[in-house]
């Protein structure tokens, strides 16, 4: 076996993984252009998707199951955002964040009650979860849809926002606020908007996500959701095309480390393996620091000025 | 003004003496079979988080620093205060699959010296150690860290705290560490006790009730000291606290360092408390807590933070154990009330908290002024029937 056929199998669930936190991202990358929030509660509306088709799976069909579990987080986050954000449209940024801390320790608390805290097998979608080989690498065929689906759709929400009156509205709204306001943007059905594209996104993510690990825990939301939030970070944070770049490079990056061990000692370079795969999670947030020292607004960002 | 203050502070320290005096007794008089030995673990626990809490209130709601990393320096402390208590006979049983690094132990090494106060004196000398390594951690991340602002803070610190636990259970780290198994048999709250003759003095909830109150006290001191002022500053507007002559980044490293130093002691105490020490106890759930407690007490109030954090504990650990396990006030549904279902009913109080009294139990009051401000309106409430009555009479 070659060096690259120990590579294949990591670079490929690391394309995937990646795809599937860009589309996380995005919701994370909207929402802090126009709020300038960070939705903590985003990762664990992904997870309560998941918790969804494992329940609606039990006595639907899936193909009824799975628009329905995208139908019900869409409403979730658009409920979210009434009920723990708007109420505090008028006051310091830091209670916002303090509420989206507050409706992720919620969220994960009823998913712990409601699951005992066990894990949920999650239920197999028929035909992505096939296996298939791709370049001699057996893999499943969600890993090859992922990429796929996720390319179509951010050009669709290209077109949405670049192309429609709605989008229009959001980047004004992102680029100022008040003003957009003033010219007449519908700033709750803009933010509204905002919010049902990223759960849907989410949702869709889920469902790609949770077909590649064996269940779901309550806390399965929190790590893909930060990650996320790291991936819009590097992209610069309101830009789309960013927070895929950003996904997909988290993505690659995690799954290469997590299997540095093995290609390491494959290549010969070492004699024991270092257990660097522990870190996996880590290195995310090393981006993260390292970005934010260096170039704090990300790589599409826009640069923003402080008026005193 | 100066014998004011005397008077206050004399009042509260023999407060605080009756306090400790009461918590003595009931830890002698209370069995730990007893219904009320519920109230002994609030004691505990309440004590150490409300240092937590209150260090974490020092960086967020006194310098507006809003940093979510406190588990990670909490995780430093407990560590660090574990591998130097850890008595050596023990070590072999605790480190199963590798070979110790650390060979000292404080507690043993100084009780050997001078008996049962020697004991005391190496925990204390270990917390001290626990605080400096989680500071001296906080100084280095806080050299990138703290030149970001708010939410960028926020999610830093909270990705320092995942970076310090993945080092902590890498497997290469495991002769320090013990890699990702618990650590155990250090030096724990039952240690904390005095025989004389056949009679046995219990100190267990004494000890993190006075070891948090001086700690809480020395922020005290320095809340209410000129750098506690500068940070105020700080808080309320950066641009102007800099025009006045305040060196924002110096101040915010002190603030930042301080507050770690303090989580990690109270990371110690959680472990003392705890009979083990594990990596991944210290998620950023913990830290989420923490900031809850913060908001329920109300930021920027010390005082508020340590109701906050009593109140909390005990919620958590005693009032609401009936919604986990059948039966709550009386009413016996065991379907509804199973495992987990308080948490629920917890996040839901602090949701309503977070969106219908931002304030908190206490804004950014303390609880002398509240107390005053309460005597105050009582006065003139009276005066005020006082002279009412007065007018009838003389008609």
């Amino acid at each position: 076996m070659g060096l690259f056929d120990v590579i294949l199998p990591y670079i490929l669930s690391g394309i995937s993984v990646g795809g599937q936190y860009a589309l996380i991202a995005i919701g994370y990358s909207m929402v802090y252009g126009i709020l300038r929030l960070i939705n903590f509660a985003h990762g664990d509306v992904f997870m309560v998707a998941g918790l969804m088709m494992v329940y609606l799976a039990a006595s639907l069909p899936i193909y009824l199951a799975a628009p329905l579990v995208v139908v019900l987080t869409v409403a979730l986050g658009f409920l979210i955002e009434r009920a723990a954000y708007k109420p505090l449209r008028s006051a310091p940024r830091m209670s916002v964040m303090i509420s989206a801390i507050g409706v992720s320790y919620l969220l994960q608390n009823m998913a712990l009650y409601i699951t005992g805290g066990l894990n949920k097998n999650y239920p197999v979608i028929p035909w992505i979860s096939d296996s298939i080989t791709v370049l001699g690498a057996t893999t499943k065929r969600v890993t090859v849809i992922t990429p796929v689906l996720m390319i179509l759709l951010v050009i669709a929400l290209m077109l949405l926002i670049n192309k429609t009156k709605m989008g229009m509205a959001m980047r004004a709204a992102s680029r100022d606020f008040e003003t957009s306001q003033l010219m007449g943007v519908k700033l709750n059905s803009v933010i509204s908007v905002t919010f049902v594209i990223g759960s849907f996104l989410a949702a869709i993510a889920s469902m790609l996500f949770f077909s590649n690990y064996p269940g779901v825990i309550p806390a399965a939301g929190a790590m893909p959701g930060l990650k996320a939030f790291v991936a819009a970070v590097f992209g610069g944070i309101g830009s789309v095309a960013g927070a895929v770049l950003g996904g997909l490079l988290i993505g690659v990056c995690e799954s290469i480390i997590k299997g540095m061990d093995t290609i390491l000692v494959h290549s010969g370079a070492l004699q024991s393996p270092l257990e660097l795969a522990t870190f996996s999670d880590a290195f995310t947030f090393i981006l993260l620091i390292v970005i934010l020292v260096f170039k704090p607004t990300g790589l599409f960002g826009e640069k923003a000025t402080e008026k005193v | 003004m100066e014998t004011i203050n005397k008077r206050k502070n004399l009042n509260s320290a023999c407060a605080l003496a009756v306090l400790f005096l009461v918590v003595i007794l009931m830890d002698q008089l209370i069995r730990p079979t007893d219904s009320m030995a519920m109230l002994l673990t609030v004691i505990r626990k309440g004590s150490i988080y409300a240092l937590v809490a209150v260090s974490m209130n020092l960086l967020n709601g006194f310098t507006g620093l809003f940093s979510l990393g406190q588990a990670g320096f909490m995780l430093l402390g407990a560590y660090t205060y574990a591998i130097f208590t850890i008595p050596l006979d023990e070590r072999v049983f605790v480190y199963k699959y590798y070979d110790y690094l650390i060979s000292v132990s404080f507690p043993e090494v100084l009780g050997n010296l001078l008996g049962g106060f020697g004991l005391l004196l190496g925990v204390i000398l270990a917390l001290i150690l626990a605080g400096l390594v989680a500071a001296g951690v906080a100084f280095l991340i806080g050299l990138p860290v703290l030149r970001l602002k708010s939410d960028y803070l926020a999610i830093a610190t909270l990705g320092f705290a995942e970076i310090i636990r993945a080092i902590f259970i890498w497997g290469k780290l495991g002769p320090l560490t013990n890699g990702s198994n618990p650590l155990k048999s250090y030096v724990r709250l039952n240690a904390f006790q005095l025989h004389i003759g056949d009679t046995t003095i219990n100190f267990s909830t004494l000890v993190p009730l006075a070891f948090a109150a001086f700690c809480i006290w020395i922020i005290v001191l320095l809340v209410n000291s000129s750098y506690g002022r500068a940070f105020k500053a700080i808080r309320e507007d950066e641009i102007a606290a800099e025009a006045m002559g305040i060196n924002l980044y110096k101040h915010k490293q002190l603030s930042f360092v301080i507050s770690s130093f303090f989580a990690g002691v109270g990371g110690a105490m959680l472990a003392m408390f705890a009979s083990t020490v594990q990596a991944n106890n210290f998620k950023s759930t913990m830290t989420y807590e923490i900031l809850l407690i913060v908001i329920l007490g109300g930021i920027g109030s010390i005082s508020g933070s340590c109701i906050g954090s009593f109140l909390f504990i005990a919620a958590s650990e005693w009032w609401l154990r009936g919604l986990d396990s059948g039966t709550f006030l009386g009413i016996d549904a065991p379907g509804v009330f199973r495992n987990g279902f308080r948490l629920v009913v917890f996040s839901l109080i602090i949701m309503s908290v977070v969106l219908f009294f931002r304030r908190g139990i206490m804004g950014d009051k303390e609880i002398p002024e509240v107390m005053a401000r309460i005597w105050g309106r009582l006065r003139t409430r009276m005066r005020g029937r006082a002279g009412k009555g007065g007018e009838a009479a003389d008609g």
